[in-house]
């Protein structure tokens, strides 16, 4: 042997030192550290048996992830959306197997409807008691299918790794959307090397697609040529902050914009070309010019059965664009003329130089006439009653005034949100969290968790029913557990509000369970070491209001309201968006 | 609403649970399956799902984007029966004295184009390939010899059209591709 190659050999020792060998670590510790890796820093969860090696890493990273422990998997789930849908980056909930894990299903069957991202981890029991029936094992992969975007389990602590990345690279691209990752205990306490890399291509998926010119070329010649254009925006302006595009390419236009229930905030309350809010509850403008229009432009919304009413009635005289990411949702409800399956901000990015600027004021002119009988006979009497108990809009009218339109609004579902949607002025977009596709009683103070946690600068004001309070009303215990900000707005009219109102129009008032026997919920909320108040008075609700939200704190103002309100006005059921009622 | 009979060809990536997945679709919009079949495809690891179902033009359409949109689906192709090259391949079996009177296996033969797979004392096992219609006839001709027993399998089809499954798969990938990686495709010859 010369010195030459023995140099070269310690040379060779040398290099191999500086090789950094992967870590072996647990797959528990594995998964923590790929959530860093994708910007995660809060988590909502409940623990149980078979998580507990998540469970135990968590301590250690007790620094970069914040876990928000709520005192339901349900509560997790909603959390875990609320935040997703302010922060406009994905959730992260944990639960455990069995029973765990099928608590959460509503929540993702919630998310998904509404396409928030979310990324769920659920426990499985040792992989080798997987179909034996064991403690707490229950199909969450089966279960789950049909309400995710994607799920997968994992049995292998090195699979850990690159499944997160697919998760999180599926659940934040093209329509988002929540996605399950089912990890078995053993796969968490087994080691595997670790490495991450983000997931960034997916030969079977792919969300990014090609522009094409054509059918942005033939919408504008349309939109050109249209003497009575709409446009109705969604949710999907919101994913896409697509936001000022709108705007710009609503101004340009001089088309008035309507917003779906989730598209609400994605569009300015008080500008000139605001034509409403779409929907059974929304406002009368929209929902009748609908008929009247030649041209809709749809934006990322999905013609829902609750903005169209009777398909069969619906747009009769209108040549319709669909802009819209998810191709399956085009063609599904309403047959389209124009099908440009993209993303909303490209595609109006690009449409926007080929549209001419143009006014329709006789066009809008309608919508302002519509407004006016609206507000006479609906919204006044609503907001700006004289006599008579509390109504719901009048409060959420004060909360706006109150708020100048900037506090992130959490609803329940039923006639609190229906009122919140309608009278809340939203000025910044994504700031109405809300279930819609679901219409999921409970999912309101949960929400408003995650919410709070996302916005901790912003003000959270939640609008719940005492039906859907109640439904989840052990999360006062995560808000007492984790001092969260919220501010709570109980609209108590002692009954299932929006049933009510069903069975006393469409079922000749036979209230069959919708009336309730309700606790003291200041004292529940005293018990939680919460501050909270009732009101009855109209004198008293300023007051109430505004030292709820001066209150540092959490805080619960029930407001009793109206017992028999009716949320007005309405498309009833298999009626024509435009027979919408201003009476009942 | 007119029903025509349509062949969904769904290649996907070789996940457990896919299947699942499609067939949830199809049972939420009431569509029966009328056969199924599932293999390799010639791209290697990648499967190919053969369905046959009645619908209308207009469900079979919203039902193919609904299972394109599943993650692990590749690609859907919905053929009418028109566009398909297909078949199907039932196997029977019958005790050998009932059809070794007259000219039975000789009209067997000529008319329905069977084989015969085995032969023993006690009974036979008789091929046929074909459509369902034929298969179905040669069914009812038997039936009064006694069929032991019939079974019938899924629709395997190949397509009329001249661009291939690799091709659109090679598309994809270039249009998509935004990184390199590792993934490698490899086109049986």
């Amino acid at each position: 042997m010369t010195e030459s190659t023995v140099a070269g050999m310690a040379g060779m020792k040398a290099e191999e030192k500086e090789i950094k060998l992967p870590e072996q670590i647990t797959g528990g510790e594995a998964l923590l550290r790929c959530l860093i890796e994708e910007g995660v820093d809060t988590v909502f969860g409940y623990p149980g048996g078979a998580i507990m090696p998540i469970y135990d890493k968590l301590l250690n990273f007790s620094g970069s992830i914040r876990h928000i422990l709520t005192r339901h998997e349900q509560g997790a789930a909603h959390a875990a959306q609320g935040y997703a849908m302010v922060t406009g980056k994905p959730g992260v909930c944990f639960a455990t197997s069995g029973p765990g894990a099928t608590n959460l299903i509503t929540g993702i069957a919630n998310a998904y409807l509404d396409s928030v991202p979310v990324v769920f981890i659920t426990a499985q029991v040792v992989s080798n008691l997987i179909g034996t029936d064991a403690f707490q094992e229950t199909d969450i992969i089966g279960i789950s299918m049909p309400v995710t975007k994607w799920n997968c389990q994992v049995k292998r602590p090195e699979d850990i790794p690159s499944t997160i990345a697919r998760a999180f690279y599926i659940a934040t691209t093209g329509r988002p959307g929540p996605v399950l990752i089912d990890i078995t205990k053993d796969a968490q306490a087994g080691k595997l090397n670790f490495s991450y890399s983000k997931c960034t291509y997916i030969r079977s998926y792919n969300p990014y697609k090609p522009l094409r010119m054509k059918e942005i070329e033939s919408a504008a010649i349309l939109i050109n040529h249209a003497e009575k254009p709409l446009i109705l925006a969604g949710h999907g302006v919101l994913i896409a902050k697509a936001e000022k595009e709108l705007l710009e390419f609503a101004e340009k236009t001089g088309i008035p914009v309507a917003l779906t229930l989730m598209g609400l905030s994605a569009f300015p309350t008080g500008h000139r070309l605001y034509a409403g809010f779409l929907g059974m509850h929304g406002n009368v403008g929209p929902n009748k010019l609908t008929n009247e229009a030649d041209v809709i432009i749809a934006i990322g919304m999905r013609f829902d059965d609750r903005v169209t009413g009777n398909l069969k009635k619906y747009a009769g005289n209108a040549r319709i664009i669909h802009i819209e990411i998810d191709e399956a949702e085009i063609n599904k409800n309403v047959n389209v003329d124009i099908e440009i399956n993209n993303d909303a901000r490209e595609v109006l990015q690009k449409l926007i130089p080929l549209v001419n600027p143009a006014s329709h004021e006789r066009w809008i002119r309608e919508f302002r006439i519509c407004d006016k009988a609206e507000y006479d006979t609906v919204i006044k009497p609503e907001i700006k009653p004289v006599s008579g108990p509390v109504k719901m809009g009048e409060v959420v009218n004060m909360v706006s005034e109150l708020t100048n339109g900037d506090a992130v609004i959490v609803t329940d579902v039923g006639q609190n949100q229906m009122s919140a949607a309608r009278y809340y002025r939203f000025i910044n977009p994504g700031s109405l969290v809300t279930s819609g596709g679901m219409g999921t009683m409970g999912f309101g103070l949960p929400a408003a968790v995650g919410a709070k946690t996302g916005a901790p600068g912003k003000q959270v004001v939640a609008f719940l029913g005492d039906g859907g309070l109640q439904m989840t009303i052990q999360e006062l215990g995560t808000i007492l557990h984790f001092n969260i900000a919220v501010k709570i707005v109980l609209l108590n009219n002692f009954f299932l509000g929006m049933v009510r109102q069903w069975q006393d129009m469409f079922f000749e008032k036979r209230y069959a369970s919708t009336e309730l026997v309700n606790p003291d919920f200041i004292k529940i909320a005293e018990g939680y070491h919460i501050p909270g108040k009732r009101v009855s008075a109209r004198e008293d609700l300023k007051d109430a209001l505004k030292e709820m939200l001066e209150c540092p704190g959490p805080y619960l103002l029930e407001v009793l309201v109206e017992k028999e309100g009716t949320v007005l006005p309405m498309v009833e059921p298999g009626a024509s968006v435009s027979d919408v009622k201003l009476i009942k | 609403m007119i029903k025509k009979e349509f062949t969904l060809s769904i290649f996907t990536e070789d996940h457990i649970g896919i299947l699942n997945q499609i067939t949830i679709i199809l049972t939420r919009r009431q569509i029966n399956i009328e056969s199924i079949t599932a293999s390799e495809s010639a791209v290697k690891g990648v499967q190919l799902i053969t369905l046959a179902v009645k619908t209308s033009d207009e469900m079979i359409r919203k039902v193919a984007r609904q299972i394109e949109k599943i993650i692990d689906v590749i690609k859907v192709f919905v053929h009418t029966s028109e566009e398909i090259v297909y078949q199907e391949i039932a196997l029977f079996k019958m005790s050998t004295k009932s059809l070794l009177s007259g000219n039975t296996v000789d009209h067997l033969v000529r008319s329905h184009n069977v084989r015969f797979i085995e032969i023993t004392p006690e009974y036979m096992v008789i091929e046929k390939t074909g459509h369902k219609s034929e298969i179905v006839r040669l069914l009812n001709e038997l039936e009064p010899f006694g069929v032991l027993q019939y079974v019938r399998s899924g629709r395997v089809a190949i397509t009329r059209q001249v661009k291939e499954f690799h091709a659109y798969l090679m598309e994809m990938d270039g249009a998509m591709r935004t990184a390199k990686d590792d993934y490698g495709m490899q086109v049986r010859q």
